[in-house]
């Protein structure tokens, strides 16, 4: 009976969870995770110098500090809010999506956002990042007793050089690790610098169409440095960055070393029918931060 | 390559002597202009300033009115690839003399730069604070039905640093290195 009745009882989250929000966006859209920054900025000994990826480098690394310092968003394009939240069972899913709806417009008033949700007909700017899909939850339950927040800002420029191979294809190869390999090196030769590398991509071999991009995102949400746990693909991970860093394209797409940062692969089950090789192209302005909270809404630990 | 000032507006003469690999520091008047001011201009509508000798910013800025003021909080590049069927039309129609954003562009605005004497600058994008930085005055707007990233932003700047990547005698670094890479890449093909 106590079981059931806990389970009726909702856990509502306290007014804390709005001021959380509220610096959790600021952070992710100002500062960049260490993870991060020392990726970019041990790619720069890489280059020659003097040379127009070094010169590349040293501006990102100007602004990354700038950024910080000024406490203003790194990137002008604030991007695709996506927000991954885990709760415990029972916990009050709407109230959280309200009250981060709150913040988010409020964080577009204060500039650590930009106005960027746009009615895909009339081309009207709502103003407020607000919107049919805008911002963006996923929410999962999980067994712990607190809350956990991440939240990701994903440039256009970035998003519109993801790219989804169906294998077998004709220039690239059949459904097997050597098809997959070059289809996301063809992803990274047709970004050239569109999506503002030095990038890092997110993979997944397999699942749907919807699941596969979703699942390929969810790949930035791990550490830079990390190893991957199936042998298979940390080695094909490896193998990734290194073709990609001998291609010549480089910061910017100006030339140069460094090409990618990192690649983090996944898989899902596929039909029969489909080979589904889904590419999330990240640019350096890696924006993922997180957080976990307490029943009130207060920040326990800041994640990366 | 060379360091060369540039103040806005700009002689023909001056943007035919850069070549790419150029580093320009720009500075008097820009204009933003992004996917919908092209779109609105190629559909028939006249800008509403005067564009000749002058550089448009692929660029939606992050601006916040602070009393009667607007301030620029973050402004870098955006991509330039989604102008590429608009560009050239706005080089011959309306004087421009260059363009500043990422990625580059194609042949249509390459031939248009050597045709009518144009520049493609480049900009480090996401560098949206280094470039700010560089941004002294917002003097005004138009077009703020677009929204406030798409509208036509009157920015003055003071040694806005760019990097020559298409000039007027119909070199493109970012054709060469896609050119280079796509060879590479091929021979390493799986």
């Amino acid at each position: 009976m106590s079981a059931t009745a806990q389970t009726i009882d909702r856990i509502s989250p306290e007014t804390n969870l709005f001021e959380s929000i509220l610096e959790l966006i600021r952070r992710t859209s100002t500062i960049l995770p260490d993870d991060v920054v020392r990726a970019v900025t041990g790619a720069r000994k890489n280059e020659v110098e003097g040379s127009n990826a070094d010169v590349a480098l040293n501006v990102i690394g100007c602004n990354i500090g700038l950024a910080r310092d000024s406490s203003l968003p790194l990137c002008q394009d604030t991007g695709t809010i996506l927000f991954y939240v885990h709760t415990p069972a029972g916990y009050d899913q709407l109230a959280f999506e309200e009250i981060a709806t709150e913040a988010v417009r409020a964080a577009t008033k204060k500039g650590f956002l930009r106005q960027n949700s746009v009615d895909s007909i009339t081309g009207k700017n709502t103003g407020d990042n607000t919107g049919p899909g805008s911002p963006v939850f996923h929410f999962h339950q999980w067994r712990e007793p607190h809350v956990e927040v991440k939240l990701m800002l994903k440039g256009g420029g970035c998003e519109n050089m993801n790219a989804q191979y169906s294998l077998p294809h004709p220039d690239l190869g059949g459904r097997d690790l050597k098809g997959v390999e070059n289809a996301i090196l063809d992803c990274v030769l047709q970004a050239q610098g569109q999506g503002c590398g030095p990038g890092i991509l997110g993979v997944c071999i397999g699942g749907d169409r919807g699941t596969g991009y979703g699942s390929a995102k969810e790949q930035l949400l791990r550490m830079l440095d990390d190893t991957n746990p199936d042998p298979v693909l940390a080695e094909l991970e490896s193998r990734v960055v290194e073709k990609a860093n001998q291609s010549g394209i480089g910061p910017m797409g100006f030339g140069g070393k460094t090409t990618l940062l990192a690649c983090k692969i996944g898989k899902l089950n596929r039909l029969p029918a489909s080979f589904f090789v889904s590419i999330a192209y990240m640019c350096w302005a890696y924006r993922r931060r997180g957080a976990t909270l307490d029943m009130s809404g207060s920040v326990t630990e800041w994640l990366y | 390559m060379a360091l060369v000032k540039l103040t806005t507006p700009i002689d023909e003469a001056t943007i035919r002597s850069l070549h790419v690999g150029d580093t320009v520091a720009i500075t008097g008047r820009l204009y933003t202009g992004r996917d919908a001011v092209h779109h609105r201009i190629h559909t028939g509508t006249r800008p509403p300033v005067d564009l000749k000798g002058q550089i448009i910013y692929h660029c939606g800025p992050v601006m916040v009115k602070e009393g009667d003021q607007w301030v620029c909080k973050a402004a870098g590049p955006t991509t330039s690839s989604r102008e590429e069927p608009y560009q050239w039309e706005v080089m011959r129609d309306y004087g421009i003399r260059g363009v500043i954003g990422k990625g580059g562009m194609g042949e249509k605005t390459l031939a248009a730069c050597r045709e009518h004497g144009a520049v493609y600058l480049h900009a480090i994008g996401g560098a949206a604070q280094v470039c700010a930085a560089s941004i002294k005055r917002v003097d005004g707007v138009d077009w703020m039905d677009l929204g406030s990233p798409e509208a036509i932003w009157h920015l003055w700047v003071e040694d806005f640093m760019a990097i020559v990547t298409m000039d007027a005698h119909g070199q493109s670094l970012h054709k060469n290195v896609f050119e280079d890479s796509k060879a590479r890449l091929d021979a390493m093909k799986a």
